[in-house]
């Protein structure tokens, strides 16, 4: 069982998506795992051939649990067309002390595509039942928006063969409706199982968060560093720009802060990366984790992979995606357990800044309050310009106000210069 | 499109972009982004979903005139009588 995310102690497999003998290659999806935030599509490090599965769905392990066996994929008749690494025999001695296993596949991309399977589109809520009733949700006709399956739906395809066993949540299987309920019933039975269910994950959520969060501001000494941007160059780009484009290709002025953080955190190597044993581990890539809040309560901070080299559409497609599959879909294991640093923008809902909580073991996160109009003094003159409050919690053990300042002084000036962004 | 049919449109973009509301509860009256917690990622998709049904093409500095579920279906007929990008029908 990975880690996905440093407030995750345990967590759920809900289902396989490999079987022994298949070959897998490095960033493909194996197992679906619900943490307490969230499902999380687990993908694996290395390529290779599933050798045994050793974890059965529906069971809750702790953090570490070995899920499955893996066979390094060299040799064998397995189709390694894309690694130009000669073929080792693989009963014979190593040729090299590095095991095979460990040796990572030369030009394998790691931005292997997802297996081309139907994606479904059913809500968490749907899902969750059915995993409870044990309805196949390949079987289920979805009456929701785009097809998408719905509670209802799920209620309806358990109708008639629901037993009050199933219904009841997973821990305590005792009996809990009428020894035989009419439909409606088994249906209330459902919905009333999925509540708790929805409940239950909501106590999660607020443990895990509040178990990182207390952690953070008993390890972390932070310090806290705000600056206010003037934002009339970056907002009569955007507009300028949105002008030319097609509704479905505007770009939000959040993307535009997003950028400005990467690019800027990429020169400032002391804000990105891990405090881990007791030192400060520089991160090779910006993965910038984006703090969504999810619709019902909650919060999660996947991340956006590389998002220093990625251009503003880029950004704002890997937004797009990742927003829709925090909030209903699902996020894969890299996102949660990759962010180098995050980003927290509080501004919608109308705040004028926010102190942040680090993220352990990252060491920083940059904040932004609401991009609105303000007083704004220069050339000997007060005016009215949109600005937006930039903000800086970094952790004392690994950087000094210098180098936050550093940071935020440079997310000033990308912005000032969107075209580039 | 009708009036019905475009309100239709409004609240089933709504719907895809926050699934769990329940279009008959929405005060027509009320701010939508207020009422359904809607960011400016929220809103954007909405917008995206009534162009792909009606082909009107709203530009962002309108996006203010359909702040609430009445003022979007008004906005919509009338870009749709000064045959914006309708399509036909």
């Amino acid at each position: 069982m990975p880690t996905l995310g440093a407030d995750m102690e345990s967590g759920t497999l809900l289902e396989w998506r490999v079987k022994p003998g298949d070959v897998v290659k490095r960033g493909d999806i194996v197992a679906v795992v619900d943490t307490s935030k969230a499902e999380i599509e687990v993908e694996i490090f290395e390529d290779g051939v599933i050798d045994e599965l050793l974890v059965v769905a529906g069971t809750r392990v702790p953090v570490g649990t070995v899920l499955a066996t893996v066979r390094a994929a060299m040799g064998d008749g397995v189709p390694e067309s894309a690694s130009p690494a000669p073929p080792p025999a693989l009963r014979a001695p190593a040729p090299s002390p590095t095991p095979a296993a460990a040796v990572p596949a030369p030009a394998t991309p790691v931005a292997t595509p997802a297996p081309a399977e139907h994606r479904m589109h059913v809500s968490p809520v749907a899902r969750r039942m059915a995993a409870q009733l044990g309805v196949d949700l390949g079987a289920v006709a979805g009456s929701g928006p785009e097809g998408a399956i719905t509670k209802a739906d799920v209620e309806l395809a358990a109708g008639g063969r629901v037993t009050p066993a199933a219904a009841a949540s997973p821990p305590a299987p005792a009996p809990v409706a009428a020894p035989t309920p009419g439909p409606g019933a088994e249906a209330v039975a459902a919905a009333a199982a999925a509540q708790d269910t929805a409940a239950a994950r909501q106590t999660a959520m607020r443990e895990a968060i509040g178990a990182l969060m207390a952690r953070s501001k008993r390890e972390i000494p932070h310090y806290y560093l705000r600056t206010q941007i003037d934002m009339s160059r970056a907002l009569a780009w955007l507009a300028e720009e949105n002008l030319k484009r097609p509704v479905s290709e505007r770009l939000l002025s959040s993307v535009l802060l997003l950028s400005a953080v990467a690019r800027a955190v990429a020169r400032t190597p002391a804000m990105n990366g891990f405090w881990l044993d007791g030192g400060f581990q520089a991160a090779e890539s910006v993965h910038l984790g984006v703090a969504i809040s999810l619709r019902g309560g909650g919060l999660i901070a996947p991340a956006l992979h590389d998002a220093d080299e990625k251009s503003l559409d880029e950004l704002m497609a890997g937004l797009r995606d990742l927003v829709a599959r925090a909030r209903s879909g699902r996020l894969r294991s890299s996102e949660m357990s990759d962010p180098t640093i995050t980003v927290t923008n509080l501004g919608e809902q109308g705040v004028d800044l926010v102190h942040g909580v680090i993220y352990p073991p990252q060491v920083a996160l940059v904040g932004f309050g609401g991009i609105r109009e303000r007083p704004w003094a220069a050339d000997g003159m007060v005016g009215a310009r949109p600005t937006v409050n930039a903000t800086l919690a970094a952790d004392h053990r690994a950087s000094d106000g210098h180098a936050g300042s550093r940071l935020l002084a440079l997310i000033d000036r990308l912005l000032q210069t969107p075209e580039e962004l | 499109m009708n009036e019905q049919q475009l309100r239709d449109v409004v609240t089933g973009a709504l719907t895809q972009v926050a699934p769990e509301i329940d279009p008959e509860a929405l005060d027509p009256a009320a701010d939508l982004s207020e009422q359904l917690d809607l960011d400016s990622m929220d809103f954007l998709n909405v917008i995206v979903a009534i162009h792909e049904q009606t082909g009107i093409e709203i530009p962002e500095r309108d996006y203010p005139k359909l702040a609430t579920l009445d003022d979007a279906v008004a906005y919509l007929a009338a870009a749709q009588q000064h045959g914006a990008a309708g399509p036909p029908g």
